[in-house]
């Protein structure tokens, strides 16, 4: 019945699923602190220097992304406001759980980051919108995290879809409440859809920035059906190929790739299924080495350093009859850093720690996290050369990667062959600054230290 | 799959003290029924037991907690021992589950009778705790295996 030029048009495209957890670091704390359920609630970044998630409650009291820290603090006494250090043991153990449960849902999975992952339905039967809503559940149910989905035959489409299941969740009479939690753009008929895009600001289109969108509006393009209608060859004439991309995206035509996607801001993530399975250590520490690597310059592209490094290695619970294994892993830094080297050395320490024979691993990855603007003092810098600090325009990246790549392999031959302390105190060697002392408000590392489970009255 | 039910459960329903399981011994008795007697040729496919297997049966949705209190002593639930919690189970009558209560976790046997619920300490020094009204009774997750450290 959707015959229409557009979004669920197809029926031979593909369906994507974008799944991620609501208000994710809070939604985490709330699992082993049920006493923070419907008061406001804020993560705070390292430092305790301002909010980086927010409780709907809190989204209520106006505290916006990113506001510093001192100037919420008079709502702790007006409104029970409650800040808690980021705890990124919990939110990566919690995050590797929510995973691997939506991967069994899914035949392919790419995680993007901490807390969004999205899922290919490529050759799956049935009503996808009913196997996302048991998804959801299961999460919800197994994890404590609520999560919406939003479903389309492209991954812009699949994000406006999850956007607009959150917003109809969190803002009753936004969108039609059907929608809310779940919401498959591919179901519906033009006409709903049209009516969708037209109660939805472009500005909320994935890869549409504040300022593309202000040009937008100068042009009168206002709504996301306004970008819909718009000729792609007029869009890549008038702003970029990127912006042309996004609308054809929106149209339902595929042209997004993995490495296209923009870095999210708050981690960045680098994974990757391996073609055929791998069982030797050397060989996921390379690979490990790798993703790091390019996880580390992704970071200094947007002028961050990272304080730790999450790290997740597992089997494919696709292949029944192999031995299933999967475990992740959070290393703290001891000094936030955009060091290849340093993030390496972490990321292997970490492959270390979870690492076990006799597995086929399928899958890896590495995700820096917490992330935080790169500070003055930051040392260790030098082997990125010229390349560092300058503005990421032509193919320079190229040759400095390589510069990288290579103090990453030394890296690696370092540690698996004379255990190189050189290189564990790359990190630290000014400022003695640990992890702990920075977060005074972090709750327990409830599921990875014995000395902090969760304790139950009895 | 290897199960411990009946090991660790030989009188399902009833309180039973839970039983710390030797490695040592569990690899035994697990081979032997999973096995009989192994032949030559099948010790390569032999691996040893691992715990996480036998008791984790929903990795994702288990976590351990660490009691506090004597309310489940008759359960053989003591203070200082760690609990693994399923929140993949659904919750029933008779089981032992974590439920929220005021804002905390606490360890109780779950008691149901139609849309009557309650929580069952497993020491007669404690009373039951009953929803006051207008209040769900919040189960977190179900109590699969509780583990005892002996002194040594």
């Amino acid at each position: 019945m959707s015959a229409g030029p557009n979004a669920g048009a197809n029926p031979r495209a593909p369906t994507l699923a974008r799944v991620d957890g609501n208000n994710f670091y809070v939604s985490c704390e709330r699992v082993f602190r049920p006493s923070l359920v419907g008061r406001p609630v804020v993560v705070l970044s390292n430092n305790d220097g301002c909010a980086i998630a927010r409780s709907n409650e809190a989204k209520a009291l106006g505290i916006r992304m990113g506001q510093p820290w001192f100037q919420c603090q008079e709502m702790v006494q007006q409104h029970g406001l409650v800040a808690l250090s980021a705890n990124f043991a919990l939110y990566g153990d919690m995050s590797d759980r929510m995973m691997t449960v939506a991967e069994s849902f899914a035949p392919r999975q790419e995680v993007y980051s901490i807390d969004e992952s999205f899922l290919d339905f490529d050759g799956v039967q049935g009503d996808l919108t009913q196997r996302c809503r048991t998804m959801r559940e299961q999460i919800l149910a197994w994890l404590g995290i609520p999560c919406c989905v939003g479903l389309g035959p492209t991954k812009t489409l699949a994000k406006l879809a999850n956007h607009i299941a959150k917003t109809a969740e969190r803002k009753p009479g936004s969108y039609s409440p059907e929608l809310a939690q779940v919401c498959h753009l591919g179901a519906l008929g033009t006409n709903e859809l049209h009516a969708l895009f037209e109660a939805t600001a472009v500005g909320e289109v994935w890869g549409v920035g504040p300022r593309i969108g202000a040009k937008l509006i100068d042009g009168g393009i206002t709504t996301v059906l306004d970008l819909v209608r718009m000729d792609a060859a007029t869009v890549r004439r008038h702003f970029s190929v990127v912006l042309e991309k996004t609308v054809r995206e929106l149209q339902g035509v595929p042209c997004i790739e993995l490495d296209d996607e923009p870095a999210p801001k708050q981690q960045i993530m680098c994974s990757r299924s391996f073609g055929e399975a791998v069982t030797r250590g050397r060989d996921l520490a390379e690979a490990l080495t790798e993703f790091t690597s390019r996880a580390a310059v992704k970071l200094r592209a947007q002028q961050g350093a990272a304080g730790a490094v999450h790290v997740f290695i597992r089997t494919s619970p696709f292949r029944k009859d192999d031995p299933q294994y999967a475990n992740s892993v959070t290393v703290p830094l001891v000094q936030p850093t955009a060091d290849t080297a340093s993030l390496v050395h972490s990321a292997l320490r970490g492959l270390r720690q979870i690492y076990r024979p006799g597995f086929r691993y399928a899958k890896a990855g590495v995700m820096l996290v917490d992330l935080q603007p790169q500070e003055v003092a930051q040392a260790a810098f030098d082997f990125d050369g010229p390349a560092l600090g300058a503005s990421r325009t032509s193919s320079e990246p190229k040759a400095a990667d390589r510069v990288k790549l290579m103090t990453a392999f030394d890296a690696v031959n370092q540690r698996f062959g004379r255990g190189s302390l050189q290189l564990a105190g790359a990190g630290g060697v000014n400022k003695k600054k640990g992890w702990g002392m920075r977060q005074e408000r972090r709750t327990p590392c409830y599921t990875t230290s014995w000395a902090e489970l969760p304790i139950a009255r009895a | 799959m290897y199960s411990l039910d009946k090991i660790l459960r030989p009188d399902q329903g009833a309180p039973v003290p839970v039983i710390a399981v030797d490695p040592a011994w569990a690899q035994r008795t697990l081979a032997t029924v999973q096995c009989g007697f192994p032949s030559p040729a099948e010790d390569h496919a032999m691996e040893r037991v691992d715990l996480n297997k036998v008791l984790i049966k929903h990795p994702q949705a288990t976590f351990l907690m660490r009691v506090r209190g004597d309310s489940m002593r008759e359960a053989g639930i003591d203070d200082g021992d760690v609990v693994l919690v399923d929140r993949a189970i659904k919750a029933a009558h008779g089981h032992v589950v974590v439920a929220v209560v005021d804002g905390e976790f606490t360890v109780k046997r779950l008691w149901q009778r139609g849309s009557n619920v309650k929580l069952q300490p497993a020491n007669p020094t404690y009373s039951d705790i009953l929803p006051r009204d207008g209040q769900t009774l919040e189960v977190w997750g179900v109590v699969t295996t509780a583990i005892k450290a002996m002194r040594v």
